[in-house]
């Protein structure tokens, strides 16, 4: 033993010694790493030559500098002003502010919606249960893209012109040539309002979280939601009476000759099929989500705050949900990542996200390597982004062990 | 003798079943917000399932899908060359008989309903295709003949099973692909739900070792391989699907040597699937490895096995067992993800359906084709995680 140690301590083992060196674990340590790494780089070097080789066959040259090119052609929904004449880095920024867009707001509702779905899920209403879990296994067991297209072709395609639109009080039309909602249009005053409001809502959250702690810390009684009420008709009083004008007025969506739809804000079909596809699809796993995690609480928390006299809305808000969100929140996390990332589902209804542009880009340039290479950047880091601020989060509900 | 009275079984109470009128206020009415909620659902529902069932029986067009029913099903696969199917599905069918049987011996009480509904579920599918009555005979006898078999198979044999199942997928690519033998298929045929279910499994089976090393390799102590792995893992997972099916559409002809670059288009799309599942399948598996007991790594070590014995014979089979519901999961998203082929102009379940809907006498009938192959990844998918959660429940409760 003590000879074999000796030896393989030596400085130069010779031949003799390759039995033992290959029965120390230190050396297979060693050896294991650079092999992987020899074999990572082997492989690096090879698809790099092959697609050196490959693209010089096709006659294409790497870089960059077709972005700076004129794009030429026409992007159907547009935030940022674009034109055909602008160049591929402003189509590809279009395209991205577009996604942005829809994963924003996608997040927001299949939240709400998946929050809902979960309680749901666990209400003493039998009709509103049995409800809950037929929408969840229906839109968990299919694929999203099939999803996209019934929403596209046979729901928003299908309905009405405008001649005979849909019409929902607000008014909101429904057509075929998508959704017109009312919206606002900024006054003299919106400035000001919009200063005064947001004081008023951070004074609100401040006072809710303040009442809060007391109820926690001290046991008083009271209502959080009726005192952060306060702050908020202060600021619009005050709002009302500096301005002398109210915030906005209604841009209403108008018939004109029967034919036309003018004003309000159009959502385009493809905008609202993504939405609604991303939104009821998520919404169905988060909602799954939401139900473990509610379900992860102990039930003597239930127990113990009924006793306490506690209000079920009261028990949910105070006692259950932050416990629940330990739970909830790291796999929430990834069905966010994953609705970002099945934003890019975008191209098979005609959506321009930023995945829809930078595939016509290919499709025009012919540029493989760096459009992929702008792909992977860009959900990268929105990836990264997202996982970044739920990290944060997750952070504030976990249990602090002192 | 006073003892016997508390140890004498006592007669449980007695349940009578509510009355409908009772089952009503207790589950609809109980208080005031659950009646205003039930009235809410019903306004919501009752209207929508009518006009619903209305369009069902009236105004939809079912031709669409009665007269495209083999092309949904099998798509393009030569009518002469069904005995290859046929002869597949016998094989699974025996030896999801052995497994189910041997399961069943260990867990006294497994759900023969599942059997039941897989059972419909595979005739609905296969009937309209028009199986020849021996065949059918031939394939329910095989899978009875199989339980049989697998109620008394000794333990000496049952450990081969996961084996025998490996060896019945290669077999039954063999009888699908054709080659060695027998006429080979070319894989543009391969279309319909039959490609979708192909593509899924030999995804998940090909990306099944490439996962376990990459989670191997994150948990591994050996910091190179550890960021080489993390790398791969988090690149893939941060990318969306479609981008990475784009990636070895276009990109890996370009990635390989000019002698090697006219891949067909469906190999290049299962590669593009393994890449994606291996990352998802790192991390199922990894939470396996982090489940299994350091002791037990530690036990191994001092008992003299080496590392990669360890792993293999200790902590692995340990790790995958406690991930299985997880890889089923993974399956489930995978078979429900191979639809984003049809973008790549492959003609698996969802591609077929835009086939379809492309002929002109069914020009439109967008609500009834995907209504349709919606049900069926809906009856595959629903049914895949309902058999697993049973089977689950069944086997922890035999464990513990």
């Amino acid at each position: 033993m003590s000879t074999s140690r000796q030896r393989g301590n030596s400085r130069l083992p010779n031949f003799k010694d390759l039995p033992t060196l290959l029965r120390d674990a230190r050396f297979w340590r060693f050896a294991a790493q650079a092999i992987a790494v020899l074999l990572v780089v082997l492989l690096v070097i090879l698809i790099v030559d092959n697609v050196i080789y490959n693209l010089r066959q096709l006659g294409i040259q790497l870089g960059f500098d077709f972005l700076r090119t004129q794009a030429s052609f026409d992007i159907g929904e547009t935030l940022i002003p674009y034109s055909p004449a602008d160049s591929y880095t402003r189509a590809i920024l279009v395209g991205l502010v577009n996604s942005l867009r829809v994963t924003v707001l996608g997040l927001i509702f299949a939240t709400m919606l998946g929050l809902l779905a979960g309680i749901a899920r666990l209400s003493s209403n039998w009709l509103l249960r049995q409800l809950a879990l037929v929408y969840v296994e229906i839109f968990r067991n299919t694929p999203l893209l099939l999803q996209l297209f019934f929403w596209y072709f046979a729901v928003f395609l299908k309905l009405p012109g405008v001649e005979n639109s849909i019409t929902l009080p607000g008014p909101t039309y429904l057509t075929s040539r998508g959704v017109f909602l009312p919206w606002f249009n900024p006054t003299a005053g919106t400035g000001l309002w919009l200063v005064l409001l947001a004081l008023g809502i951070g004074g609100a959250i401040a006072l809710w979280r303040w009442r809060v702690r007391l109820i926690l810390e001290q046991g008083r009684p009271g209502n959080p939601i009726l005192w952060s009420l306060g702050p908020l008709v202060a600021s619009g009083l005050l709002a009302l009476i500096l301005t002398r004008t109210i915030p906005f007025s209604w841009n209403l969506p108008q018939l004109v000759g029967g034919t036309q739809l003018q004003g309000g804000l159009r959502l385009s079909p493809e905008f609202s099929t993504l939405v609604i596809g991303l939104v009821v699809y998520t919404g169905s796993f988060i909602a799954e989500i939401v139900r473990a995690g509610i379900q992860a609480v102990p039930r003597g928390q239930w127990e113990a705050a009924r006793a306490l006299g506690l209000k079920p809305g009261r028990i949910m808000q105070m006692v259950i949900l932050p416990q629940a969100l330990r739970v909830i929140i790291p796999p929430l996390t990834s069905q966010y990542l994953n609705l970002a990332k099945n934003s890019s589902l975008a191209i098979a209804i005609g959506f321009p996200d930023v995945y829809f542009v930078a595939s016509t880009t290919f499709n025009q340039t012919g540029r493989a390597v760096e459009v992929m290479l702008l792909i992977m950047i860009t959900y990268l880091t929105i990836s990264l982004t997202i996982s970044l601020l739920m990290n944060l989060y997750n952070q504030t509900v976990q249990l602090k062990e002192r | 003798m006073a003892q016997t009275d508390y140890l004498s079984p006592t007669t449980p109470p007695t349940s009578r079943a509510p009355s409908p009128l009772e089952w009503v206020r207790e589950n609809l009415f109980s208080t005031w917000y659950n009646g205003i909620l039930t009235i809410v659902c019903l306004v919501a529902i009752v209207p929508a399932l009518i006009s619903f069932i209305s369009w069902v029986i009236g105004a939809a067009e079912w031709a669409a899908i009665a007269e495209n029913l083999r092309l949904f099903f099998v798509g393009r696969f030569p009518r002469d060359l069904y005995w290859r199917l046929w002869t597949s599905l016998g094989i699974l069918a025996g030896l999801t008989g052995i497994s189910w049987g041997f399961a069943r011996r260990n867990a006294r009480r497994l759900s023969r309903s599942i059997l039941i509904v897989l059972g419909v579920a595979i005739a609905a599918v296969v009937l309209p295709l028009g199986l020849p009555s021996r065949w059918l005979l031939a394939i329910t006898l095989g899978a009875a003949v199989g339980y049989a078999v697998g109620r008394q198979l000794p333990p000496t044999i049952s450990s081969w099973l996961p084996g025998t199942w490996g060896l019945a997928f290669v077999v039954i690519l063999w009888l699908i692909k054709g080659g060695l033998g027998l006429e080979p298929t070319i894989t543009n045929v391969w279309t319909g739900l039959l490609l979708t279910v192909l593509m899924a499994t030999i995804s998940i089976v090909l990306s099944f070792p490439l996962g376990v090393m990459l989670a191997l390799g994150r948990q591994s102590k050996l910091p190179v391989v550890r960021a080489l792995s993390i790398l791969y893992i988090e690149v893939i997972r941060g990318l969306p699907l479609i981008g990475i099916l784009f990636l070895a559409q276009v990109m890996l002809p370009l990635f390989l040597p000019p002698w090697f670059r006219d891949l067909d288009r469906v190999l290049r799309a299962i590669a593009g699937l393994v890449l994606f599942s291996a990352a998802y399948l790192a991390e199922n598996v990894r939470g396996g490895l982090q489940a299994v007991p350091r002791g037990q790594a530690e036990a191994a070590s001092a008992l003299g096995l080496s590392t990669p014995l360890v792993v293999m014979l200790i902590v692995l089979p340990q790790a995958l067992r406690a991930v299985i519901p997880a890889i089923v999961g993974q399956f489930i998203g995978l078979f429900k993800d191979t639809s984003l082929l049809s973008l790549f102009g492959l003609l698996e379940l969802t591609g077929i359906a835009r086939s379809v809907l492309a002929q002109p006498q069914f020009l439109g009938r967008y609500a009834e084709v995907y209504l349709f192959i919606g049900l069926i990844y809906w009856v595959f998918c629903y049914g895949m995680s309902l058999a697993s959660r049973r089977l689950e429940q069944k086997l922890n409760v035999d464990q513990r």
